[in-house]
């Protein structure tokens, strides 16, 4: 037990926290920002696998690590946008759009990249991102080289949360997405286009996943392979509702999940005793279960989600 | 009564009149239609059904190996990859019906399915990765049987480790995984019988940034010399700068200055084997998983590549003298397939 404890006070930890949470958090600011404006978005997890993908493919042609990443925006903002024409527009059942979101997305992703790099043994890699130390807050002792010596896009997803908050509680348009996630009609009837709103929502959130996306496959890891979301995006929508609908809470429940995950994994290489495996494995998600199953007795989801709206019906 | 009998006669004359008529009609067809269905030399019909996508490295060493015994010994080869277990039974079906005679892939999560359907194809060679045995009168059975190089890297790495702590990062406690892994460690504590271990499973075959983090957190925990059963694993120890051993191919291109070696998994020697017995048709089920050992070239050590010149003498010598003692059969790797745990 002793050996956990020493793990837990140094630095590597707390970096692995961050980096563990970084993904979790665009996801999560995702699918927070879909909700918000009453659109669920099941598409979540294959649209971060077509992102890894198209940014993985995108930089490993062009050389360069930034065009990766606007390539993996752009295809997670086409892919909301698919699923915004589906569930806002042509008004049909989330779940279902969102589920075929998914399954096309992952079955592209495998096919295009079979397409492009052929089937090999070794999977293909690029020379992803490397840390990026800021100075003087690096030098911080213990928080410096965890939080402060990380990858570009780890910083991007520290801003995102405050910006984020900013869009939603103190934009017009953040207003716009609150309403028309709360009393569509009542939006509309104050000279909101519900439609374009959520529309702009549900794109915002693709381009978030795409961003979880990318730092999957170029600064996590340097490949694409299959599994590298393993259900990253499907943990997203469970920390959605126990950071109950809050970019703030939802990024403090992405921190949570990862100092679990990094914890869990500090755990294995402790030889706790001879407790198995699965029980170390386990322990992310039966927090996630728990502490959404406590949190979210208060939590009120935004009242129209899942509804589509229409026009003079009532 | 003898009227219907007649009849029943006329009708029957006229049916086998007919067949005649069709049978010399298909005569015809196949004298004037040189095609290559009737060929005497007719290549041998292979297929594979992978329950995962080819990219999967335990698949892709079959799938490799079927496609060199495309080029060099003229088989036609096809296969069927991501097959779900429901629809195993349908693609067996298909290959059978189809006219391939030898079927090969990997039957872990259709074990039952996969040996029931086979027994309805009897004229079928079937040739599958198994946890199980073979069934009679057909389905034989492989494995990747690669725990002698394991336990080489494990010399390696034992000899290699200057904190005296290395690491394995593994798929799930599986006997497949297991074995792999207890030989590695087998392999280490021959030659240094402090050193202590460390292993993480990541639950799943394909989570790189997982494993990776996996691999980082063991890496803070001082090991410096790590088994990289999944990918993932070599990416952090080339952060990290430790070493690695790689797994099932060889891959040195992950990490030229990280990877030393590891054992890889060489399914050619099985499928040469079956494929000959086939062709011979002698084929018949029986566990072919010693054709994944060394001694039968179906598992090596991956070569050293640049940790040619760096690695020192004396444990070159050691992994020489313990391969030629297991390739004369006098030395034995143990199979533990319990789950290691780490120290």
């Amino acid at each position: 037990m002793s050996a956990v404890f020493e793990q837990i006070f140094q630095v590597g930890f707390l970096a692995a926290i961050i980096r563990i949470a970084t993904p979790l958090a665009f996801a999560t600011l995702g699918e927070m920002f879909s909700e918000r404006a009453g659109v669920l978005n099941l598409g979540i997890e294959g649209i971060m696998l077509l992102s890894a993908m198209t940014g993985f493919t995108a930089a490993s042609l062009s050389g360069s690590l930034w065009l990766g990443v606007l390539a993996a925006v752009l295809t997670g903002m086409l892919m909301g946008a698919l699923h915004a024409l589906f569930t806002v527009v042509l008004g049909l059942s989330q779940h279902v759009c969102g589920i075929g979101v998914t399954l096309f997305s992952s079955g592209l992703a495998y096919f295009l990249y079979r397409l492009i790099f052929g089937q090999q043994s070794v999977p293909p890699n690029i020379k992803g991102f490397q840390t990026l130390p800021i100075p003087i807050l690096s030098d911080i002792p213990v928080l410096g080289p965890a939080v402060f010596n990380q990858f570009a896009l780890v910083y991007m997803a520290i801003l995102a949360i405050p910006v984020a908050a900013f869009v939603l509680y103190r934009t017009p348009w953040g207003l716009s997405v609150r309403m028309v996630g709360e009393n569509p009609r009542a939006a509309d009837s104050a000279g909101v286009s519900v439609i374009a709103t959520r529309f702009q929502a549900v794109i915002l959130g693709g381009a978030l996943m795409g961003l979880a996306g990318a730092f999957l496959s170029m600064a996590q890891f340097n490949a694409f392979t299959f599994g590298v979301v393993s259900g990253r995006g499907w943990v997203a929508i469970a920390l959605v509702v126990f950071g109950r609908w809050d970019p703030w809470r939802s990024a403090g429940a992405a921190l949570l999940f990862a100092f679990v995950d990094a914890l869990q994994l500090r755990m294995q290489a402790s030889g706790l005793g001879h407790i198995p495996y699965e029980a170390f494995l386990m322990l992310p998600f039966i927090f996630t279960i728990v502490a959404m199953a406590v949190m979210s007795r208060n939590a009120v989801a935004p009242s129209a989600l899942l509804k589509p709206f229409r026009r003079e019906e009532r | 009564m003898e009227n219907r009998n007649n009849k029943s006669q006329i009708k029957r004359e006229g049916l086998s009149r007919r067949n005649v008529l069709e049978l010399g009609a298909l005569g015809l067809a196949a004298a004037i239609l040189p095609g290559a269905a009737f060929a005497a030399d007719k290549k041998l019909k292979v297929a594979a059904i992978f329950a995962t996508p080819i990219e999967e490295p335990w698949d892709n060493q079959i799938h490799v190996a079927l496609q060199r015994a495309e080029k060099e010994l003229g088989i036609e080869y096809k296969w069927s990859e991501k097959v779900q277990t429901a629809d195993f039974s349908r693609v067996m079906r298909e290959y059978a019906q189809g006219g391939y005679e030898l079927v090969l892939g990997d039957a872990f999560a259709a074990e039952r399915e996969s040996r029931r359907t086979a027994k309805q194809f009897p004229k079928t060679a079937w040739l599958f990765g198994s946890g199980a045995g073979p069934a009679e009168p057909n389905f034989g059975v492989f494995d990747n049987w690669i725990h002698e190089p394991a336990y080489l890297s494990g010399l390696i790495a034992g000899k290699m480790s200057k904190s005296g702590t290395i690491g394995a990062v593994a798929a799930m406690g599986i006997p497949e995984v297991n074995r792999l892994v207890n030989a590695f460690f087998a392999g280490a504590r021959e030659v240094n019988p402090n050193i202590k271990k460390k292993v993480a499973f990541i639950g799943s075959f394909f989570d790189p940034p997982k494993a990776k983090e996996a691999a980082v957190a063991q890496i803070d925990a001082g090991v410096d010399v790590i088994y990289a059963e999944r990918f993932g694993v070599i990416e952090a120890a080339v952060d990290k700068k430790i070493l690695a051993i790689s797994n099932m191919s060889d891959q040195s291109s992950l990490g030229p200055d990280t990877v030393i070696t590891g054992p890889v998994w060489d399914m050619y020697p099985t499928v040469e084997q079956a494929i000959k017995l086939v062709r011979a048709g002698v084929f018949t089920a029986q566990d072919y998983g010693d054709f994944s050992r060394m001694a039968k070239g179906g598992s090596h050590l991956a070569p050293y590549h640049k940790f040619d010149k760096t690695l020192p003498a004396d444990v070159k010598d050691l992994v020489e003298k313990k391969k030629a003692e297991i390739l004369e059969g006098n030395f034995r790797v143990d199979v533990d397939e319990n789950t290691p745990v780490s120290d």
